[in-house]
């Protein structure tokens, strides 16, 4: 896929301007203090175009999961337009460093993934497509462990095709 | 284009509230053109990353699958009056766009 290309190459030329601005230092220092964010900050290719739940769950690293009632998901029970479906998520697991949306029936189930520093709440908000009425899964990452809540929604009209 | 981006940040206490709305088709790569019939091409934002006085605080991946014009949401513990928070995404064919606003 050629998407993967153009982000590298402008990635380069970023580095390129913020080491001629004299940001390097800043950079270098920030990949030291969090090695693992330069891992976090290439497109999850594998993840995002998985057809498979299983697949995309493997591509994030989350091969056990545990249900959470700490995990409060806020979905629509029916949506009547599938191409805007709001989404609401607030984590009360300590530690939440990452948050992922799936919606299982959808072409390529893995929706979104958000990577919050400890300066964040573990809440984010957003709208997503749904192709037809599914289960949306959300799953929350503190270190190795993942957590997940779901919600089923139905949709009155797919919003991926048209 | 002429507004990309628009940015709503509420100091709440210490907690700064931010409302994203970006202006862009997210095209699936499943749609047709209704009078040509040939398929739309794919054409989504995939990464969009939050920072607050120029330090990364949400990195964001995302899918085709996040609605047209999209929203988001978050909130930014320990913020005050005068410090900056800006909003940056980038699309799969290298489009970019930003936005910065300041707390008051």
């Amino acid at each position: 896929m050629g998407t993967k290309k153009i982000v590298r190459l402008s990635r380069r030329r970023i580095l390129r301007i913020l080491a001629t601005g004299g940001g390097y230092l800043a950079v270098l220092s920030a990949a030291w203090l969090r090695p693992v964010m330069l891992l976090a900050a290439e497109w999850n290719q594998a993840a995002f175009e998985a057809k498979v739940l299983a697949e995309s769950l493997k591509n994030i690293g989350a091969l056990s999961i545990s249900d959470s009632d700490q995990i409060q998901l806020k979905a629509p029970e029916i949506a009547e337009n599938g191409a805007i479906v709001p989404v609401e998520i607030t984590s009360k697991i300590p530690g939440t460093q990452s948050i992922y949306i799936i919606a299982d029936k959808n072409p390529q189930p893995l929706v979104a993934i958000f990577d919050l520093k400890p300066e964040l709440e573990p809440y984010v908000s957003t709208r997503i497509k749904m192709g037809e009425s599914s289960k949306i899964r959300v799953l929350v990452r503190a270190g190795d462990r993942f957590y997940m809540a779901t919600q089923e929604v139905k949709v009155t009209i797919g919003g991926c095709g048209g | 284009m002429a507004d990309p981006m628009k940015i709503r940040a509420q100091l709440q206490g210490e907690v700064a509230d931010v409302k994203v709305l970006m202006f862009h088709p997210m095209e699936t790569g499943l749609r047709k053109d209704a009078i040509s019939g040939d398929i739309i091409p794919l054409h989504f934002i995939q990464r969009v990353v939050a920072k607050l006085n120029g330090k990364t605080v949400m990195d964001a991946q995302w899918s085709r699958a996040i609605s047209k014009n999209p929203f988001i949401n978050f909130r930014i513990h320990g913020a005050k009056v005068g410090d900056k928070v800006s909003v940056s995404w980038e699309d799969n064919m290298g489009a970019k766009s930003s936005i910065e606003t300041t707390l008051n």
